[in-house]
């Protein structure tokens, strides 16, 4: 290994931290804890505090970041993370408090969580909105199981969810784990949904349609105000997965499409690290004749007293509740700096740069690599490698090769109905500078393919570890260390 | 590539060869060399009942995870106990060693809607 793991640099005897004077009267562990549970030998690092800090710099060195390179992963929206909201999070009357202290003793955190919300009704286009699901996916699994108290409240029976053959993977996932069946609608020649096609499969079997707009090739469904009437006319409700969410602020909104639900990836769109840098958050909002079912508590406001905020619990129809306590607090709180710091014309601008930047990379890319739907995109575009497998070079190899430039691949092989995809989203954060490097980059390994593919097939060759033994790693994964065997 | 002339195939790229009552299937050469490395296949169980181009299994290589189809009604006779620790005969020898099930098929008429050799080849030339 290029670097020793903190277990293998430990000393007998070293310390890095010392603990202040104990202030309060001392007791004996074994006065307090059962004889089993006492142990002499916890086998933890013995290290000082100048090697901690040297190994964990040097293993974030090897890691890539945003806060390193560019990060065009397609859908994930890796925009830069700004430094005042991690700040902002840290203040203690954020970070030092307890899900269970008293209503009067947290007003500041709970009237954050009420403005947020707020935020993204507006955003959103929405009536109500939960805070509670800590990512995207459990943002869906909420909308769903809404979706469902709403039919079961109508005596409706419902089985199905139609789902376009673009969507995110975790779409038909939520579908199944909450009681339904998925059915997938086919994309037409212009990688938008079949609208003859869904308007076939609606019937009254049909609880909810879910789009992702723009979809997973980054174009806009242009047809949603003829899917939202198909779909509101067998009485059944439209979802949005919110994932793309980075392309349309301030400019459309789902609510105002027609969408009864759409989930919001704060992590995403509202700039929080994620992606082994932080947990998620995939707060929802729903139209009003939705709102009875969302789950307990929602932060609400008391009309009649002078801004006194609480937990309301009091909703019957709700579906309980998604998660214990309210949430991700720490990532609502960074979310909430993002957007006061933005202002509603920076959350647009965002949105802006975000499409052109797009838009930029696609038009100096297109000659290089195959485009297969050559309109506008939105905020990510999708490229085949069609050409470059050609010459005997997968997807995966360029993606390997740009490694050595040390860039972040895009995603690959996403969505499905692409052949040897790569999904591209430069986010609004990037200069025309580092978008040129990619670009050249990207160029770079084109050409290689047409004259040197072995050098593109044999990537990465500049990384800590070299082209890593995939199947190994997915039948045989095995991450655990321990100290007696090597 | 290999296809081969003694098989027929279908529109999800799976190969049928008939032996006496039984049919083998697999997935083709091309089949495997899209998905790439094949890390686990979900087979089904012995006895099972299966439907003509609906789903028996799954295939998950390391990219993607897709539905196998069976090729033909009937009833799974036997299964290839062998992938499921070295899935990578699959990529190895897909028209050999590494056989997906073997099906007691009851309509032998769905023969007709499965494709020869030329007819798989064509489809290809437009993928």
């Amino acid at each position: 290994m290029i670097e020793k793991l903190i277990f293998e640099l430990s000393n007998p005897g070293r310390i890095g931290f010392s603990l202040p004077e104990i202030d309060v009267p001392q007791k004996k562990l074994s006065d307090i804890l059962p004889q089993e549970k006492l142990r002499e030998n916890q086998n933890l690092p013995q290290i000082s505090e100048v090697d901690v800090v040297r190994h964990f710099t040097r293993l974030s060195v090897l890691n890539h970041h945003v806060d390193k390179r560019f990060y065009p992963l397609g859908s994930c929206t890796m925009k830069y993370n700004p430094k005042l909201n991690e700040e902002v999070s840290r203040f203690s009357g954020f970070s030092d408090i307890h899900p269970l202290q008293p209503e009067g003793t947290v007003q500041g955190a709970l009237k954050l969580m009420y403005e947020l919300s707020e935020y993204l009704k507006e955003i959103g286009g929405v009536d109500a909105v939960t805070l509670q699901p800590s990512a995207g996916a459990q943002g869906e699994l909420t909308g769903l199981l809404i979706a469902s108290a709403y039919h079961q409240k109508k005596n409706h029976r419902r089985s199905k969810v139609l789902i376009p053959d673009s969507a995110h993977g975790t779409n038909p996932a939520s579908v199944v784990t909450a009681g339904y069946s998925p059915v997938q609608v086919k994309s037409d020649e212009k990688g938008l949904v079949d609208v003859e096609e869904l308007k076939k499969l609606t019937d009254q079997d049909v609880a909810a349609v879910m789009l992702t707009n723009p979809n997973t090739l980054g174009l806009f469904e242009s047809q949603i105000e003829k899917i939202e009437k198909i779909v509101h006319d067998v009485d059944a409700l439209l979802y949005m997965d919110g994932a793309n969410l980075n392309a349309l602020m301030g400019i459309a909104r789902p609510g105002d499409m027609g969408f009864d639900i759409v989930h919001f990836n704060l992590h995403k769109t509202f700039s929080t690290p994620h992606g082994g840098g932080g947990p998620g958050s995939g707060p929802l909002g729903v139209k009003k004749h939705l709102a009875p079912f969302l789950p307990v508590p929602l932060v609400e406001k008391k009309k009649d007293q002078k801004e006194s905020y609480f937990l309301n619990y009091g909703l019957p129809d709700s579906i309980g509740k998604m998660l214990t306590f309210y949430g991700n607090f720490g990532v609502m709180v960074k979310a909430y700096a993002y957007i006061r710091s933005c202002g509603a014309s920076g959350l647009k601008n965002v949105s802006e740069s975000a499409v052109l930047n797009a838009n930029y990379l696609m038009a100096s890319l297109g000659d290089y690599f195959d485009l297969p739907y050559k309109s506008f995109c939105m905020h990510e575009f999708v490229l085949s490698g069609t050409k470059q497998k050609k010459r005997g070079v997968k997807t995966l190899d360029i993606a390997k090769r740009l490694l050595d430039f040390g860039l972040h691949p895009p995603t690959i092989y996403f969505p499905l109905i692409v052949p040897e995809a790569l999904m591209i989203e430069p986010t609004e954060s990037e200069s025309r500078e580092s978008l040129d490097e990619f670009v050249s980059c990207m160029i770079k390994i084109a050409k290689e393919a047409e004259e040197n593919p072995e050098i593109v097939k044999s990537a990465p060759h500049n990384t800590p570890v070299l082209r890593l033994d995939e199947v190994k790693a997915s039948r045989e994964l095995n991450v655990r260390w321990s100290k007696n065997v090597k | 590539m290999e296809i081969r002339e003694d098989l027929k195939y279908t529109r999800e790229h799976e190969w049928i060869k008939i032996e006496g009552e039984q049919v083998i299937m697999g997935i083709t050469d091309y089949a495997q060399g899209e998905l790439g490395d094949v890390v686990f296949v979900e087979l089904p169980k012995i006895g099972n009942k299966v439907e003509q181009f609906k789903p028996l299994g799954t295939i998950e290589a390391v990219k993607a995870v897709s539905d196998l189809f069976a090729p033909l009604s009937g009833e799974v006779v036997e299964v290839n106990t062998r992938i499921e620790t070295e899935p990578s005969i699959i990529n190895q020898d897909p028209y050999g060693e590494g056989w997906i099930v073997k099906i007691k098929p009851e309509n032998t008429k769905e023969l007709d809607s499965l494709l020869s050799k030329e007819e798989y080849e064509k489809l290809l030339e437009q993928h």
